[in-house]
């Protein structure tokens, strides 16, 4: 997805990193980033260190970092520059209702493509000199909220994620419920949880379902849900708006 | 970070934290916070008392006791998830479990991109 962005620029002294934040790993990485052909670093986070290191609460999301190693813009959503956007359509008929559902809010998410993209062209033109490399200071205010709850919210999720991945499933969903409700803003946090309900079997598609399939509402163990949740704050306030 | 032991060495938590633990404290970017100098004392051994660290950085340590487990939260002392501009280095591994270290692209501008399937 972003390597034919990457090709484009790379000559031009930028590089991309891709990150896949998934605490399954590699495996469920793998066939996305050979897909992609990608010729750039492609890391695999089971731990979701983007959250703790850079304050990543939700994706696709992107950092700049300058040549000296100074982030000029922090966390924010990061639309492929060149993809499409699907124009919004109905569900298909005969689809789950659930799925029905999930269709019908996704199409009422934004994305600003045009102005992310036209900022890092910018960027790289200008450098230093772009007005959307951000200060220091401007980096660290737009950086989000890091309070002690938050920061608990991370340490749970690092055991929550190790016991998952050590077959304590029911441990592991302890740890995950508190870390969405110490912080409830954090969506990857949610998205990761929500997706690792869906059974092996179900192929990778089920894990964008992120909810209880019809009749099995009693077995769900989390507060929340993709729909519920996203219907809660609004698909339009999904990915906070371009702010140059 | 999970963690078995509240004692760990400095090698393991300066990576997984990317706070360097020095003489003057421990830091990051432009920030060194003091740590009491009996902490400073073992640092110099080698080893950490990640508790007395933690405590000053602002970073929670929750513990799982029927699993034997404690976790490290990242530093809250500024309040926002940045402390300071000035990138963490960032150590992931690559689908072939190659290790890549973010610092090794310094001369270039970086796009670090965060995605899921799922």
């Amino acid at each position: 997805m972003w390597q034919a962005f990457r090709n484009e620029v790379h000559t031009r002294g930028l590089e991309i990193v891709t990150v896949g934040m998934d605490t399954l790993g590699a495996e469920s990485c793998r066939p996305f980033i050979e897909a992609a052909n990608a010729e750039h670093p492609s890391l695999i986070d089971v731990n979701h260190v983007m959250a703790e290191r850079f304050g990543v609460i939700n994706i696709p999301n992107g950092i700049w970092i300058d040549e000296e190693g100074i982030i000029v813009r922090p966390a924010e959503p990061a639309p492929v520059p060149g993809g499409k956007t699907p124009p919004p359509s109905a569900p298909p008929v005969g689809l789950p209702q659930r799925m029905a559902d999930i269709m019908t809010e996704a199409s009422k998410i934004v994305t600003d493509r045009e102005s992310y993209s036209a900022a890092l062209y910018d960027w790289i033109e200008n450098g230093s000199k772009s007005k959307f490399a951000l200060s220091p200071d401007e980096v660290i205010a737009r950086s989000g909220n890091r309070d002690t709850s938050t920061a608990e919210a991370s340490a749970h999720f690092s055991l929550a994620q190790y016991l998952w991945n050590a077959g304590h499933r029911d441990a592991a969903i302890k740890h995950f419920r508190e870390t969405h409700r110490l912080q409830p803003d954090n969506f990857s946090y949610k998205r990761q949880a929500w997706s690792l309900m869906a059974p092996p079997e179900a192929g990778p598609f089920a894990r964008f379902i992120q909810g209880p399939m019809e009749g099995q509402e009693s077995d769900w163990p989390f507060e929340g849900d993709w729909v519920t949740d996203v219907r809660a704050m609004g698909a339009e306030n999904y990915y906070p708006a371009f702010k140059e | 970070m999970v963690l078995q032991s509240l004692s760990i060495s400095r090698t393991e938590f300066e990576t997984a934290t990317g706070w360097q633990l020095k003489p003057e404290g421990a830091c990051h970017g432009e920030i060194c916070v003091p740590l009491p100098q009996s902490v400073s004392a073992d640092i110099a051994n080698g080893i950490v008392d990640v508790s007395a660290v933690a405590e000053r950085l602002g970073m929670p340590i929750v513990h799982d006791a029927e699993m034997g487990l404690w976790a490290l939260g990242p530093a809250s002392l500024s309040g926002r998830a940045l402390a300071t501009a000035v990138a963490p280095e960032l150590e992931l591994p690559d689908i072939n479990g190659n290790m890549f270290q973010l610092s090794s692209l310094r001369g270039k501008k970086v796009v670090i991109v965060s995605w899921a399937p799922y």
